[in-house]
């Protein structure tokens, strides 16, 4: 059964009242239900993050008010987006939410559904799949790590769930998109599960209008098996009035491949805390991220790539510009369990001022208890080197052209290892728009 | 009518420290110029302040081009006006092609009117132009999608400069040491190119300790650059005269500006 269609009136506040109320539109197991309870619960416990934490303490969020929003719901006219990712790209499924509420049902190939693969939204599937949901719903994300982490759990909608059985290889890429109304929430959660030797590529990605408010408050969950590949892509364009709040985390095991790529060029303000776990050996995890601020905004991605067994490789390259007064926080953490040996992490993080107003802190991090290991870390922040613009201009280019050219090639370096074509193009295109003159 | 580039009193300014101290020059199209002079004169300076260098403030004279002050342009209009320098060590820029960064070039330099955002020239006649050119200079059809100055080796630098130079055509072109840090078979491939592409048909000041280069492009006329202000200026036999003995006879005859380039020189060492 599907979300009962709420007008105007009916929005359920964040109250003990909304989230009874929220509970009965839906029709859920007992399970889930009290997986939401025992979250509302925790929420309420919980203070907000202030700057007296750690991860919080360059991230402000005192004009952040959740009274100002509702629990998700449809909010009248559904509002149709604009994707970019799949152009031109065949899809072998898809899916979209307005306001956390499915815009249409999900689309799918039946040639792999015939050949196990699962794909739609949650709700829809807890019939037919609810011991498989049940198997790894908020196993993988600590659903209680913080307020917002239990906001989630306890309010969530619109939820994907992926399910690759053991050796199916899912050739083509699977398309979700997410958008929201003038004063809508977004709690979308996704759930990717690929078994032993699976093969899936998902391209997730979520806007809404210019000037459009917004909260997102949401969780990925990736399970990828031994001998799995996952190719995942996030990219997050929100307008610069929403609130963006995410816990993402996956976790591989031996000998398997997760190529996860972020574009974060959208929100307010966000805070992300992407985690990644090697837990069976030689497995191999390559993280390329994106980041392009203007304006007022504030992004904080806070990453962990943790080793707990022997022989794998973790590598985190994360790049962000940065225009007007903007401003990005980026704390990387390599942390390797006592038993991984063999480890060969790297993470770097490099940054392009593009104003003297706009500001970077990189803060990576380094947490070993193995004694054998190769982990490297760096970070840098400048300005466009003036010596690279005189050289562009010195061949004919405008001194716009030329930064726009050398941000461009900034970035270059990071879509260099992102191995499909139509998400190199969408944020290559993305970020050429956003270059403006350089003060 | 022949294009002329003159360079006019030229007072150079790097901070407060001034590098030129009144230079005066005057290229015709079609000519070669050989600048010459021992290390701190001002050479690369006179080529970097022609571009328009955003640290090289000219406090006095003039730079004219066919007798419009050009001093007030920016680098890519003089560009565009059709004034080109090969960089002694021109700076990488990762992630941008080769050729993607020579087709906007080429572009906005034959098109000086051309708006942002405006088409480039089409792709299947720049590839035929681009690929030929980079068979006269023996360079790897590969190198045209690498990153522009990128991990190249010191010859692939030069070469890649000599490429730009065929492919943007100027009216004058300031080569800087484009033979410095070459083997002798690479020396004699950039001269023969750099004459094939522009002897006898651009306006070419070239800065040079060798000979070969001067060799395979006989200069006209050539200067002697010492302390920031040109002492001499004679024909090819004063390039062979400087090859062959040094700048003592230079420094004996100009002791003044001998003093100031010693002095500018130390000053350099002990920045570094």
């Amino acid at each position: 059964m599907t979300p009962t269609t709420l007008t105007e009136k009916m929005q359920l506040t964040f109250t003990d009242e909304g989230f009874a109320a929220f509970l009965e539109t839906l029709n859920e197991p007992e399970w889930l239900t009290e997986i939401r309870k025992s979250a509302w619960e925790r929420f309420k416990e919980l203070p907000w993050p202030s700057n007296r934490d750690e991860e919080w303490m360059r991230t402000d969020i005192r004009l952040f008010h959740l009274e100002k929003f509702f629990i998700p719901s449809a909010r009248g006219e559904v509002v149709s987006g604009t994707p970019v990712l799949a152009d031109g790209v065949e899809l072998v499924g898809s899916a979209a939410s307005c306001d956390g509420v499915a815009t249409g049902a999900s689309q799918f190939d039946s040639a792999m559904a015939d050949k196990g693969v699962i794909f739609g939204a949650i709700s829809e599937l807890l019939e037919e799949h609810g011991e498989l949901i049940r198997k790894h719903l908020f196993q993988v994300v600590d659903g209680l790590a913080d307020r917002f982490a239990a906001l989630h759990q306890a309010t969530w909608t619109s939820g994907i769930f992926l399910y690759v059985p053991r050796n199916v290889c899912v050739e083509n890429p699977i398309h979700t998109f997410s958008t929201m109304t003038d004063g809508g929430s977004d709690f979308t959660h996704t759930l990717i599960v690929l078994e032993e030797g699976a093969e899936a590529t998902v391209l997730a990605e979520s806007n809404n209008a210019n000037d459009a408010v917004g909260l997102h408050c949401g969780a990925i969950e990736i399970v990828v098996g031994d001998r799995g590949n996952l190719r995942y892509v996030n990219l997050q364009d929100w307008s610069q009035k929403v609130w963006h709040f995410a816990h993402q985390r996956a976790v591989i095991g031996q000998d398997s491949n997760l190529q996860w790529t972020v574009g974060a060029l959208g929100s307010r303000l966000a805070k992300v805390n992407q985690h990644v776990s090697l837990k069976g050996k030689r497995g191999n995890c390559q993280v390329n991220g994106v980041m392009f601020t203007e304006n007022k905004q504030h992004l904080s991605y806070h990453t962990l790539q943790h080793h707990e067994k022997p022989d794998c490789t973790s590598d985190f390259l994360y790049k962000g510009a940065l225009q007007d007064q903007s401003r990005t926080v980026w704390r990387g953490m390599i942390k390797v369990d006592v038993e991984a040996q063999q480890t060969d992490g790297y993470q770097r993080n490099d940054n392009l001022l593009l104003s003297s107003k706009a500001r970077a802190d990189s803060i990576p991090g380094l947490e070993i208890e193995a004694d054998d290991v190769r982990c490297t870390h760096g970070s840098t922040s400048g300005r466009v080197d003036e010596e690279l613009i005189f050289y562009a201009q010195c061949r004919g280019f405008t001194r716009k052209e030329a930064i726009r050219a050398i941000v461009t090639g900034f970035f270059q370096q990071v879509f260099d290892r992102v191995t499909i074509e139509s998400v190199r193009e969408a944020l290559a295109l993305a970020i050429s728009r956003r270059v403006r003159d350089y003060e | 009518m022949s294009d002329v580039l003159k360079i006019v009193d030229l007072h150079v300014s790097i901070g407060d420290k001034e590098i030129l101290r009144g230079v005066n020059l005057s290229m015709t199209e079609g000519e070669t110029h050989a600048l010459m002079g021992p290390n701190g004169s001002g050479k690369s300076t006179l080529g970097l302040a022609i571009m328009g260098h955003p640290n090289y403030n000219c406090t006095q004279g003039e730079i004219l081009l066919n007798g419009e002050n050009i001093l007030e342009l920016e680098p890519n209009e003089r560009a565009r006006a059709g004034i080109f320098m090969a960089f002694q060590r021109p700076v990488a820029i990762p992630g941008v092609k080769m050729a993607d960064f020579l087709r906007h070039a080429t572009t906005n330099v034959r098109n000086p009117e051309r708006k942002e955002g405006e088409d480039l020239i089409p792709m299947r006649e720049f590839r035929k132009e681009i690929k030929a050119n980079m068979e006269q200079l023996q360079m790897d059809s590969e190198f045209a999608r690498r990153y522009v100055n990128d991990g190249f080796s010191g010859g692939e630098m030069k070469r890649a400069e000599i490429l730009q130079l065929a492919m943007l055509q100027p009216k004058f072109a300031i080569l800087d040491e484009t033979d410095s840090g070459l083997d002798a078979d690479a020396v004699r491939l950039a001269s023969q190119s750099i004459n094939e592409i522009g002897h006898n048909k651009m306006g070419l000041l070239i800065i040079t300790h060798h000979d070969k280069l001067l060799e395979h492009n006989p200069p006209n006329f050539t200067h002697v650059i010492l302390g920031g202000r040109i002492v001499e200026t004679g024909g090819k036999e004063l390039a062979e005269e400087l090859h062959a003995h040094g700048y003592d006879r230079i420094r004996k005859q100009y002791p003044e500006a001998a003093k100031v380039n010693d002095e500018s020189e130390a000053e350099a060492e002990a920045v570094v």
